[in-house]
């Protein structure tokens, strides 16, 4: 029995120009114990697709199931399986920390977890902040706190959309050896991110979304495998070729280029010997999941899109 | 405290903590109120017998204390929660529909109820202080103002989780309370017996719902009003299950709060 089961999730919007087609049959599995990234640049449809999982919204057409339970028909039984942090950095300020953690404990009929709580804060960092009304937390301390309301009645699937936004670098090593640790007692973790170094070092399988359509699902060291193995990177103070500027990636005046092999590599500086430019700090590296992102996007954009 | 008690006692809590402006402020508001009509009008309308006119105002203010706030609880709750975002922590939850309104409701008729006993607290010194004034704080009827203050902050809690799912933004909830809830409470016969009024104006008196709710819980007081408690009672009972119908239904869809 798989921890999350999409079947041809389907989800059209009414808008004042008419329907949006948000998801467009969306199947795939998530298996017990996984760590599962779900990628996608933004309006792909992640946050809809984990809506409809958590009950926030209805699919048009398809069904969703937590752990064998179906989220639509049976919805009390699956959102108890649930854990989700929502993307949107959002509270109730009339309560501290701990009241807050009480009544979403509550609301699930879990009572006298206050060992559980004790612990969710010493993880998070938000020990000190216990009696803090949650007006006094910082934006990175809230989004922490979004954590832990989604834990605290222990779900056997955790789905975190964005968790990291916003978050320091310390604070985000802090997070994510808790959620790795939780994964490795037997939650299963779906995670939305847009850092996608982040999903290559925790997810063992990504889905990529787009346009409301699965575009790539595979294990994560395939995908790396699949893609074009090496980045030419260089820096550049001069505009590129347009033959080169439509493959490459450019930040700032630095220009990283896919190739699959030498004589591509080869090519490559040839077009820039040939317009006259001079590249500095000439490196190769291997393809890292954000390559394999925006090679899976870039082919993947349809013809007649404007 | 699990499931729907942990809402209820939440929302209790809410109000609680701000309760200098839920509860101290319309207090205050209702015993200014009896200040001034009080003073104006004592020598000039007479509206039962051997019953001064600041006296029969006293159980229409405690009333429409009780009405207008268990209103403001729900409503107010429900549609800062939509628009601070919060309102998600909840649809995360496996609370049913059920649950949701009678956490809700429950706390809307607490609320409401806290409110009308410090206004009829408050207006024990004016008791103390007139012994003109002839009232007696202790109802004559207890159970008949009992039952009519309950089901009519019932009633008036589960139209404020109408209105508070219906509105998208706080000025759509000003309008629903100013344009509908403020005038159905001043013309229900909070001021004035509507056997003052001329005919066409006690017809339509009789067609709102307020106007039962204020005079049954009035009898309570006096066991005298405009109409019989037994009629009023039907009508309120009747209008607290339609509302309470819409209003569970509107939570089982999840009218405008799941996609």
């Amino acid at each position: 029995m798989p921890a999350i089961s999409f079947q041809s999730v389907s989800k059209t919007f009414q808008t004042a120009r008419g329907p949006f087609q948000a998801l467009d049959g969306v199947s795939f599995d998530i298996e017990q114990g996984e760590f599962f990234g779900l990628l996608g640049p933004n309006g792909a449809g992640k946050t809809t697709l984990i809506s409809i999982l958590a009950g926030l919204a209805k699919a048009t057409s398809g069904t969703v199931s937590v752990l064998g339970t179906n989220v639509n028909t049976q919805a009390a039984e699956a959102r108890k399986k649930l854990g989700v942090v929502p993307q949107e950095l959002v509270f109730d300020p009339f309560f501290n920390v701990r009241e807050a953690l009480r009544f979403q404990s509550g609301y699930f009929g879990v009572t006298h977890n206050d060992a559980w709580i004790d612990e969710l804060l010493e993880s998070l960092g938000l020990s000190d902040k216990a009696n803090h009304n949650m007006r006094q937390l910082s934006g990175g301390m809230k989004r922490r706190m979004l954590v832990a309301q989604a834990l605290v009645h222990k779900p056997p699937v955790i789905v975190l959309d964005e968790p990291t936004a916003g978050v320091d670098v310390e604070l985000r090593q802090t997070l994510w050896q808790f959620i790795a640790k939780l994964n490795k007692l037997g939650h299963t973790v779906l995670l939305t991110t847009h850092y996608l170094e982040e999903a290559e070092a925790l997810c063992q399988r990504i889905a990529m979304l787009k346009n409301g359509k699965v575009v790539a699902l595979d294990r994560t060291d395939e995908l790396l495998k699949a893609a074009s193995s090496n980045v030419l990177r260089f820096k550049l103070d001069a505009t590129l070729p347009p033959a080169l500027a439509a493959k490459a990636r450019v930040t700032g005046r630095i220009v990283q280029l896919p190739a699959h092999d030498a004589l591509e590599i080869e090519r490559h500086l040839a077009a820039l010997r040939e317009a006259g430019l001079n590249a500095e700090d000439v490196e190769i590296r291997k393809a890292d999941l954000e390559d394999v992102f925006l090679d899976v996007m870039h082919a993947n954009t349809p013809k007649e899109t404007v | 405290m699990t499931g729907w008690r942990a809402l209820f006692y939440k929302e209790v809590l809410r109000f609680w903590k701000v309760g200098f402006q839920t509860v101290g402020a319309p207090v205050l508001t209702s015993v200014l109120y009896l200040l001034i009509f009080g003073h104006v009008l004592e020598d000039h309308v007479k509206v039962y017998d051997g019953v001064s006119y600041t006296a029969f105002l006293i159980p229409g203010l405690v009333m429409m204390s009780v009405l207008q706030n268990a209103f403001a609880n729900s409503s107010s709750s429900m549609v800062q929660s939509k628009i601070m975002g919060n309102l998600v922590f909840l649809l995360l939850t496996p609370l049913s529909h059920w649950s949701w309104f009678f956490a809700y409701t429950l706390s809307a008729v607490v609320r409401g109820v806290a409110v009308g006993m410090g206004v009829l607290l408050a207006t024990a010194l004016f008791v103390w202080q007139s012994s003109a004034l002839n009232f007696s704080l202790l109802p004559q009827e207890p159970l008949w103002a009992l039952v009519f203050a309950f089901t009519g902050a019932a009633m008036l809690g589960a139209l404020g989780l109408i209105a508070g799912l219906w509105a998208e933004k706080f000025d759509q909830m000003a309008a629903f309370q100013n344009f509908i809830i403020m005038p159905m409470t001043f013309l229900s016969g909070v001021f004035y017996s509507i056997h003052s009024l001329p005919d066409f104006w006690q017809k339509v008196s009789h067609l709102n719902p307020f106007f039962y709710m204020i005079d049954g819980f009035r009898y309570g007081f006096f066991g005298q009003s405009d109409v019989s408690p037994w009629l009023s009672l039907g009508i309120v009972g009747v209008s607290l299950l339609i509302i309470s119908a819409v209003a569970v239904n509107l939570l089982r869809i999840g009218f405008k709060i799941r996609g």
